[in-house]
């Protein structure tokens, strides 16, 4: 095994930096750029031509004299300010905050107590100026209540946030599972497919047969395998640096009022590297070894439109369970090796518990064993027209 | 001990009469200017470095390759059928064959690139081949190497693939440039360099770990003719001071001049497996004679498959010797003016074995 590990990462490194330190391994690190500027692009124009975000709404729930001061008082400043300055006020009844911000419709903030003593219940969807607006609110209520006399100070705004709403928790979690999968999917779409030419240049300048003279046919495929991980993971790296400083100056907020993963955000990312690292080589074992079998970039050309179709079923088998976490869907998705890291990232998003990662990783791993075993087995019986099942089950038993 | 044979062996590739002693350093062949040019010091020194780490492998085996009944069939056809070789360390062993004959599957099914369907292989007593990877150095015939890497990267990467540190197999890769005349080329990617300069990186990563055997597939093959002297001389510098060198050929003449013992194989089975002696002995010897007269009694004496006429004759030498045969002309009166006994060359007991010429161009290309 010592052996077979050494092996591997001397042909590991020999890809990696033969790739990592070439001069077209800056295009392709900028080739999935392009799609993500044309979308900033294109979305920032078509923001500016759908106008202003909608209103956030905040429930009334104050005596009816603060009520209605409130009420006047905005639409006094909205005549002057425009209306899409301000949050919609809604008159509600009863004066449970949670219990109205939990309810059927989708308020942002709650206001409670009086003009002299006010109190604002926050949801998690509650934009950041939602307190600066209602206290400007409040301070012009006060100020036209206690006219020809001394103007009041400006006022102080208790908060508190409460959870979101059951509903509204999973609606916004099942979004997020959706959303890890895509941006997996994808990343696996752009990324495993160059398993499938791995093997051309070393047939084409006949380097295989010097590897398969040194090292075993596994640690080749294991190395070859790992080189392409490597090579991925920079990419990825670099893609995401760069994709969170972009989104983190164009939208400052957007994480702080993002839905939080089920398992939390540390663990989430954690799992989505290591859903990603079992997913591009579960993946990439099985193109490594039908690519292996290609005699020329013709035949991957060929090769490539199926392999892409085969992604496109995982993804879809793996997104059919998504908003059904417990149902059998969902855990068939899970079970099957090939899609259990989509499906495993969205239950990542969606339930707490930790222990069935671990289960999913191990048994990830056990898969990838045998289809880097069946793919090497593959290549030595078709390409090197050697060894038999005698072989390869003599091979196993002896790693 | 190994130094002193490699001096010899150095001499002898470099048309030396005499062995040089280590003291005589300093003379080298790489002068300025002259390209693919072994500088002796440099191998010299590697070479001796290669001896001190090849005697630290105690308790080897003394047969370096042992092949018994090896069968590899390829879509229902037998490419090698019950080939069995056994090649002492320390020697020089050819395996002959026209082309198609086998020999390169063969050698790979020695190398463990290919499993036999019957039959077993050892490397040094190792059955699994590529567990005794460190120890081989193998020059396959389709010569391999990465066009973008460099020469001393793509040496360096040979050896780690052979066990040896990155950094070890850089510095040993810049050692073998350098005394190859390839220095200056050190860094440039392998696809600006000429073929002759590709191979003979693709071979310098064949020896850069010091392997203790070295498997060639027709290795002169794509070579000019100083090139395959070079090439000789370094199987023999490797060779003297430890290693064990298996090659095929379908070239005679190499095999002639290099090999102790030599496998013949043809259509996938072994023909002859011996010595180069033991093979040219298999036919017996050729005698031409030029009598002085041109007809008389005495031609009776001269043996049944006698051809010739002019006074020149030519017969196969008769099991009994050539001296009854003297007795009887000169007491006839024939006159013996000349007269010369030809052994039968390697290439005659090739033809004789496979019962098929080789292209007779690859021997003469080679005569010189």
């Amino acid at each position: 095994m010592r052996r077979l590990i050494a092996s591997a990462w001397v042909i590991a490194r020999r890809d990696y930096t033969a790739t990592v330190f070439s001069r077209i391994f800056l295009l392709f690190l900028l080739g999935p750029l392009f799609p993500i500027l044309f979308g900033i692009v294109f979305g920032a124009i078509g923001s500016n031509s759908e106008g202003p975000p909608p209103r956030p709404v905040v429930a009334v729930a104050t005596d009816p004299a603060s009520t209605g001061a409130l009420l006047a008082a905005r639409a006094k400043l909205a005549s002057r300010l425009g209306d899409d300055a301000l949050p919609d006020l809604v008159a509600a009844s009863g004066g449970d905050a949670p219990r109205l911000l939990q309810g059927q419709v989708s308020y942002a903030a709650v206001l409670t107590g009086s003009l002299a003593d006010p109190h604002i219940t926050l949801s998690g969807r509650a934009p950041g100026s939602t307190v600066d607006d209602l206290s400007l609110l409040l301070d012009t209520a006060r100020a036209t209540a206690a006219l020809g006399r001394s103007a009041p100070p400006p006022v102080a705004l208790p908060e508190r946030r409460v959870a979101a709403s059951p509903a509204d928790e999973t609606h916004d979690r099942v979004a997020l599972a959706r959303a890890g999968q895509t941006a997996l999917f994808f990343l696996i779409v752009l990324l495993a497919g160059m398993s499938l030419s791995t093997f051309i240049e070393e047939k084409s300048n006949k380097v295989i047969e010097v590897l398969a003279a040194a090292v075993p046919v596994d640690a080749i495929f294991l190395g070859k395998l790992a080189g392409m991980l490597a090579i991925s993971l920079t990419g990825v790296a670099v893609w995401g640096v760069m994709g969170v400083g972009v989104v983190l100056t164009l939208f400052p907020t957007l994480f702080a009022h993002a839905a939080v993963p089920a398992v939390g955000w540390p663990a989430f990312v954690a799992l989505a590297l290591l859903y990603f690292v079992a997913s591009y080589l579960l993946l990439g074992a099985v193109f490594l070894g039908l690519g292996s079998q290609a005699g020329s970039p013709r035949e991957i050309q060929v090769l490539a439109m199926p392999a892409t179709m085969i992604q496109l079923l995982l993804f879809g088998f793996a997104s059919a369970g998504v908003a059904h976490p417990e149902g059998w869907v969902a855990k068939a998705a899970a079970i099957f090796p090939w899609s259990s890291p989509l499906a495993m990232l969205a239950r990542a998003a969606e339930r707490p518990a930790l222990w069935p990662h671990l289960l999913a990783l191990g048994w990830q791993i056990v898969w990838l064993v045998l289809a880097l075993r069946a793919a090497a087995g593959l290549f030595r019986r078709a390409v090197l027209k050697s060894g038999g099942g005698r072989r390869w089950w003599r091979s196993a038993a002896r790693a | 001990m190994p130094s002193v044979l490699l001096q010899t062996a150095l001499c002898v590739a470099e048309g030396w009469e005499q062995p040089l002693s280590l003291e005589q350093g300093g003379w080298h062949r790489g002068e300025k200017g002259r390209k693919n040019v072994w500088n002796r010091n440099s191998l010299l020194a590697f070479a001796i470095d290669g001896a001190a780490d090849r005697e630290r492998d105690t308790g080897m085996s003394d047969i370096a390759v042992e092949a018994h009944g090896l069968v590899k069939l390829f879509e229902g056809a037998r490419a090698v059928d019950g080939v069995s070789l056994s090649v002492p360390t320390g020697s020089i062993h050819g395996v002959l064959g026209p082309n198609g004959a086998g020999k390169t599957t063969t050698l790979r099914m020695l190398l463990g690139i290919i499993d036999p369907d019957e039959g077993w292989r050892a490397l040094f007593g190792e059955r699994d081949p590529l567990r005794a990877a460190s120890l081989i150095g193998y020059l396959p015939e389709e010569r391999g190497l990465y066009p973008s890497m460099t020469p001393r990267d793509a040496i360096g990467f040979l050896g780690a693939l052979r066990g040896l540190s990155q950094a070890e197999g850089r510095r040993r890769a810049m050692e073998l440039l350098e005394g190859a005349g390839l220095g200056e080329v050190a860094m440039r990617p392998i696809r600006t360099l000429s073929k002759g300069q590709a191979q003979t990186v693709q071979l310098l990563g064949t020896i850069v770990h010091k392997p203790r055997l070295l498997v060639l597939d027709e290795p002169f093959s794509g070579l000019d003719a100083i090139n395959q002297q070079r090439l000789e001389g370094l199987i023999r510098a490797e060779v003297a001071e430890g290693a064990t060198v298996l090659f095929s050929t379908h070239v005679i003449a190499h095999a002639e001049r290099l090999c102790e013992r030599i496998t013949v194989i043809a259509r996938g089975g072994v023909r002859f497996d011996g010595s180069v002696a033991e093979a040219r002995d298999r036919l017996p010897s050729r005698v031409q004679l030029r009598t002085r007269r041109d007809d008389g009694p005495w031609r009776a004496s001269l043996p049944a498959d006698t051809t010739g006429r002019d006074r020149e004759w030519r017969f196969t030498l008769p099991l009994t010797g050539i001296e009854p045969v003297l007795e009887a002309l000169i007491a006839g009166g024939a006159g013996i003016e000349a007269l010369q006994i030809e052994r039968p060359s390697l290439h005659e007991a090739f033809v004789d074995l496979v019962g098929e010429p080789v292209d007779p161009s690859d021997d003469e290309e080679l005569a010189a």
